[in-house]
């Protein structure tokens, strides 16, 4: 019975500690670095796409697996990142890369600060669904307001300029985004990882966790439980904003479609599946979910029903999602040999 | 001196009159046992004074403070504690995190987003000097969801030890446990309030406990006090031993 307990807990320890996890960050950031190089320009692409959803899944996670939070709202705050990007080629002619993440930064902080300021103060079912809600209003304006946000036509978003100007997207699309793009990607990943990894290790990462496992305790070791939800889902939703702004130049086009719940559930499956339990969980689940559906929207026009089979599947058979799961065959290992 | 005095404290729920008019006083550097039967009141009053819920009237003063409208963050900073009856713990946290944690939350460094909790070595220093006063070092790294009942029980208080309070409220220190827990869990408990020269409010079911421990003792009834007094008055008081202890009085 204790047993498990201390190799869990020894485990977490070791996993905080700085040298472990820069001896296997950095095999896999320096393959990451040279993918354009090995892959075809498709898979890079895609790969770029997973990337970005990684960052907004990594926000996701600050709620559910260290603040105990389930928003069913996140597209708000993805779909916030990507409208304001194509708000400000609208309106402003701005093109370069830099501003759009500093412009989706803003918006996002703002808008996450005022539904946050509501959401916060409920917990459990009750924060979801008003989570829920808050973003299926922000989904009806896209969609209702057509003159400023091109309703379901959506707003084109044309490639943009890296580095203040340095790199610009003349020439091949499909060569700049599975190169210069994908590396400035890459780039703002690796800094949303290692900004995400120092916030979940700091104090105020522990009196989350301490919330998620015991908000009354937490309150009585002096915790004031809603301000530091208020700043993880503050943080929360801006990492997932700036998934938005990056994907946006990615996809070309922006829909009121992202900003709908079903996207918010797409958010919610890649964490899920990746593990919520563990730091990198979100991380594997959005790159792998980004290429199950791929495929499977390639092989059948019932790819959600596959998606929502996987959904159950998974939930029954691997509750601690792929790297969790993985964790624990590695642990069998080690001890068999 | 008087550390905290309650002044006419009330609380209803509905018809219950779960507090009802009550002047509590806690003096400094004493161990107080907080006696009644089940629905007596004893956890209302903790309750009330530590904030987890307001008074409907009344006043509670800490050294000479009023902070009946305190927060409990308030409460804290001005050396109110407590443990819990049915124990609250962070489960998912080792035992050695739950104790740096009240700590990192002592200081106000929960606020730092930006260091690693682990750097912080004053912190975990005195997490472990505090699970070793506690007797709970060998159990550090395990996860507080997967020690023994009476280790929760003192990780319990060490936690709630670990705030550096004036006054720390014990919600039933060794309910739960073995008969042969419960001297080790007081022995080790009062040792520490009393070397650190805290006032500790017990609330305690089994008299053996409560005659051995406590310096003086407050015997509710119905929400009201029945009676006040060191362990020796409270032997000889009938109105206790005839509704609280049973005819025949403690051994």
């Amino acid at each position: 019975m204790s047993t498990p307990a201390v190799t869990a807990s020894a485990n977490a320890r070791e996993a905080g500690s700085v040298r472990t996890v820069l001896r296997w960050a950095v095999p896999v950031a320096v393959l990451l670095l040279v993918v354009p190089w090995i892959v075809p320009p498709y898979t890079a692409i895609l790969l770029t796409y997973g990337l970005v959803m990684a960052i907004g899944a990594l926000g996701f996670n600050l709620l559910l697996g260290y603040t105990g939070l389930l928003s069913f709202g996140h597209s708000a705050y993805f779909g916030v990142g990507a409208y304001v990007v194509a708000l400000m080629v609208k309106y402003l002619g701005v093109g370069s890369m830099e501003l759009f993440l500093f412009g989706a930064i803003i918006g996002s902080v703002i808008v996450t600060a005022v539904f946050g300021w509501v959401c916060v103060r409920y917990t459990r079912i009750f924060f979801s669904i008003l989570t829920l809600a808050l973003s299926q209003v922000l989904w009806s304006l896209a969609f209702k307001f057509f003159w400023v946000t091109g309703g379901t036509d959506g707003l084109r978003v044309p490639t943009p300029s890296l580095l203040v100007g340095l790199v610009t997207g003349q020439g091949d699309k499909t060569d700049f985004m599975s190169h210069a793009y994908y590396h400035y990607v890459l780039v703002v990943f690796f800094a949303a990882v290692a900004l995400m990894w120092v916030i979940v290790n700091s104090p105020f990462g522990k009196a989350l966790q301490a919330i998620r496992d015991n908000e009354t305790r937490a309150e009585f070791v002096g915790v004031q439980i809603w301000r530091y939800r208020f700043v993880a889902f503050l943080v929360s939703g801006v990492f997932t904003g700036l998934a938005g702004a990056l994907w946006v130049p990615l996809n070309g086009l922006t829909t009121p479609d992202i900003i709908h719940w079903s996207f918010s559930g797409e958010i919610v499956f890649m964490t899920v599946l990746g593990g919520f339990r563990s730091f990198a969980g979100p991380i594997v689940g959005a790159v792998v979910f980004n290429y199950l559906k791929t495929y499977a929207v390639g092989y059948t026009v019932y790819w959600q029903l596959l998606l929502g089979a996987v959904l159950v599947a998974l939930v029954l058979s691997l509750p601690t999602g792929i790297v969790g799961t993985a964790g624990r065959l590695a642990a069998r290992w080690k001890k068999v040999s | 001196m008087s550390l905290l005095v309650t002044k006419n404290l009330v609380k209803y729920f509905g018809d219950t009159h779960a507090v009802d008019h009550v002047d509590f006083t806690v003096k400094e550097r004493e161990v107080l046992a907080l006696i009644g039967s089940n629905g007596a009141g004893k956890t209302t009053l903790v309750n009330l004074i530590s904030g987890l819920f307001p008074p409907d009237s009344g006043q509670i003063l800490f050294r000479g403070q009023d902070v009946t409208h305190e927060s409990v963050h308030g409460r804290i900073s001005a050396g109110i504690a407590r443990s819990f009856q049915l124990v609250n713990l962070f489960d998912q946290l080792s035992a050695l995190d739950n104790v740096a944690l009240t700590i990192f939350s002592r200081e106000g460094k929960t606020r730092k987003l930006a260091s690693l909790a682990s750097a912080d070595h004053a912190v975990w220093d005195e997490a472990l000097e505090i699970l070793r006063l506690f007797g709970l070092e060998g159990k550090a790294q395990m996860l507080a969801g997967g020690v023994s009942q009476g280790e929760r029980k003192l990780l319990d208080v060490a936690i709630a030890y670990a705030l550096r309070p004036k006054l720390l409220f014990l919600d039933e220190p060794t309910s739960g446990v073995s008969t042969r827990e419960k001297t080790p869990i007081m022995d080790t408990v009062t040792s520490v309030v009393r070397s650190r020269g805290i006032s500790a409010a017990i609330i305690e079911h089994d008299m053996d406990v409560v005659f051995n421990y406590s310096d003086r003792i407050v015997a509710m009834h119905q929400g009201a006090i029945l009676a006040d007094g060191t362990p020796d008055e409270i032997r000889r008081n009938e109105a206790v031993t005839t509704t609280l202890i049973g005819t025949t009085g403690p051994r």
